[in-house]
């Protein structure tokens, strides 16, 4: 979905959220919105305006919850970016969202467009809940690429793909795998309303994964090392 | 001198830790492996490339994993990923600190979701850490470096000791030549890959401490006071070395406006002779 067409239907009462080039920003009401649009590529200077944002809710607007709108084709691929240490800005914006966390925030994601690799990583994928809309398109790599680089017959990708949601893009096998909590549909703002009143709890995407049945083993290798009796 | 480079990831955990002091987590007799491999007809590990366990480090109890880049790259999957996040959140439980003997080439594409989201959760089990005052400290000597999702794991975490021989990126310069053209990254260039990527630029960003490819020297440079995390003074020193130096088309550029001396030859330095020169002059 275009943010054009997302954002009223998020905002019914108007927000006042204003853009710059593929990145947006501002207060709807009482939840403060990040996001990014056009398939932004999330490179330095992207992801450091949006860690400024969350601290600047943090200091402005304590409590404040925080939506995070990203459209992503992924990281920044870029020689200049990588020089300066890319990854640490990235890992900023996951520390600021954290630093959030810690202070009250909510934190939710919805991903209205695509989400892909380290773009989701550093985003939603950091929020307490993470949502998508049905045409959301969630993937690390499409697969023909994935069949390339991995020799594996595209047929037998493809195949395979039908049965289990461990490789293949798409929002399906994301919630499948407890990734992405559910789809919003229908009326946007009450969807907003609930995951708000929600208590988002712990990380819980290995339970959630485990009982949807798409990530069978995570839940419980984790908790045989954290156990272990060794 | 016993090499980080050319060690396995047991070897290193074994020049790392105490003497007989390692013990190992979901062991490979445990027989854990990777299901998502198997459906593709590749090989599987008893230990899924990752040996997570306990030990001492000079008397004290501590937490460690090693990633074996010898099996797929260090990839992260299901399993591997699930069994540094127990580690991890065991960590939290025990109070220990934790080293990461990393090696990754970031998410095993045959188990692509899954891989994405374990890094997620290891992001936020290292978060939890850093939040409780926990340090994890990162060892980064292999042959693949440390990119992908894990090499934002890696800045997330306290301390990061790098070789020179090692690399820390996000995208792959392969990945970056494939996707965006050999003009943007030559990355047959190894002198180029190794300014952009390898240990001696992240040392001079400040991002790592630099110690020879030897296993002792690793040893000697932990250190495990936790380091407190200022969000907002790494944001101005983030953001002002986006404004200094984000546009640079090259890495000597950068080290010539640090006011290093002939910066070219920085990359033939040993280690110690490299640290003088560029003592004082850390961007």
């Amino acid at each position: 979905m275009k943010i054009d067409d997302l954002l009223p239907q998020l905002f019914p009462n108007g927000h006042d959220i204003a853009f710059d080039g593929d990145y947006f920003a501002g207060p709807a009401g009482d939840v403060a919105v990040i996001g990014t649009r056009d398939r932004a590529a999330i490179g330095a200077a992207l992801s450091h305006r949006m860690a400024g944002e969350v601290l600047r809710i943090c200091r402005d607007h304590p409590g404040r919850p925080i939506l995070l709108l990203v459209d992503t084709l992924g990281q920044k691929m870029s020689r200049r970016d990588e020089t300066i240490c890319l990854n640490a800005y990235i890992a900023h914006l996951a520390k600021c969202l954290d630093h959030a966390r810690g202070r009250g925030h909510r934190i939710i994601g919805l991903v209205y467009g695509e989400a892909v690799s380290a773009g989701f990583l550093s985003s939603s994928m950091l929020a307490d809940a993470c949502y998508a809309l049905p045409e959301a398109e969630v993937k690390v790599m499409n697969l023909p690429a994935m069949s390339r680089v991995t020799k594996i017959p595209l047929e037998r990708l493809e195949e395979l793909s039908q049965s289990s949601a461990v490789f293949a893009p798409g929002v399906e096998n994301y919630i499948a795998m407890g990734a992405v909590r559910g789809i919003w549909e229908g009326d946007l703002a009450a969807c907003l309303e609930r995951a708000l009143a929600e208590d988002p709890g712990p990380d819980t995407r290995r339970t959630l994964g485990e009982q949807r049945g798409g990530r069978t083993l995570a839940r419980r290798v984790s908790a045989d090392v954290r156990g272990d009796a060794a | 001198m016993t090499s980080w480079l050319e060690a396995t990831a047991r070897e290193r955990i074994a020049g790392l830790l105490d003497p007989g002091s390692f013990t190992e987590f979901v062991p490979p007799e445990a027989r854990i492996t990777s299901p998502h491999l198997a459906q593709l007809n590749q090989p599987a590990a008893f230990d899924d490339g990752v040996a997570v366990g306990r030990g001492t480090l000079e008397g004290a109890p501590m937490l460690i994993a090693a990633q074996e880049g010898a099996f797929m790259g260090g990839a992260v999957g299901e399993v591997h990923g699930a069994k540094i996040t127990g580690l991890l959140e065991r960590a939290l439980d025990e109070r220990a600190p934790v080293l990461l003997l990393l090696e990754s080439g970031g998410v095993r594409l045959h188990e692509a979701n899954a891989g994405l989201i374990a890094v997620s959760e290891i992001m936020r089990a290292i978060l939890a850490l850093r939040g409780a005052g926990v340090p994890v400290i990162v060892l980064n000597g292999g042959r693949v470096g440390v990119f992908g999702g894990m090499g934002i794991a890696t800045c997330l975490c306290d301390r990061l000791i790098m070789s020179e021989d090692a690399r820390l990126g996000l995208s792959g310069p392969e990945v970056i030549e494939t996707t965006m053209g050999v003009e943007e990254f030559d990355a047959a260039d190894r002198a180029l890959v190794w300014r952009v990527t390898g240990g001696k630029n992240r040392a001079i960003f400040g991002e790592a401490v630099l110690v020879p490819d030897d296993i002792a020297a690793f040893r000697a440079a932990i250190r495990l006071d936790p380091v407190p995390l200022d969000v907002e003074a790494e944001h101005a020193l983030l953001g002002a070395r986006l404004d200094r130096f984000g546009a640079a088309e090259d890495a000597l550029d950068i080290w010539a406006d640090l006011g290093i001396e002939t910066p070219a030859r920085l990359p033939l330095l040993d280690t110690d002779d490299f640290l003088s020169a560029i003592e004082g002059k850390l961007a």
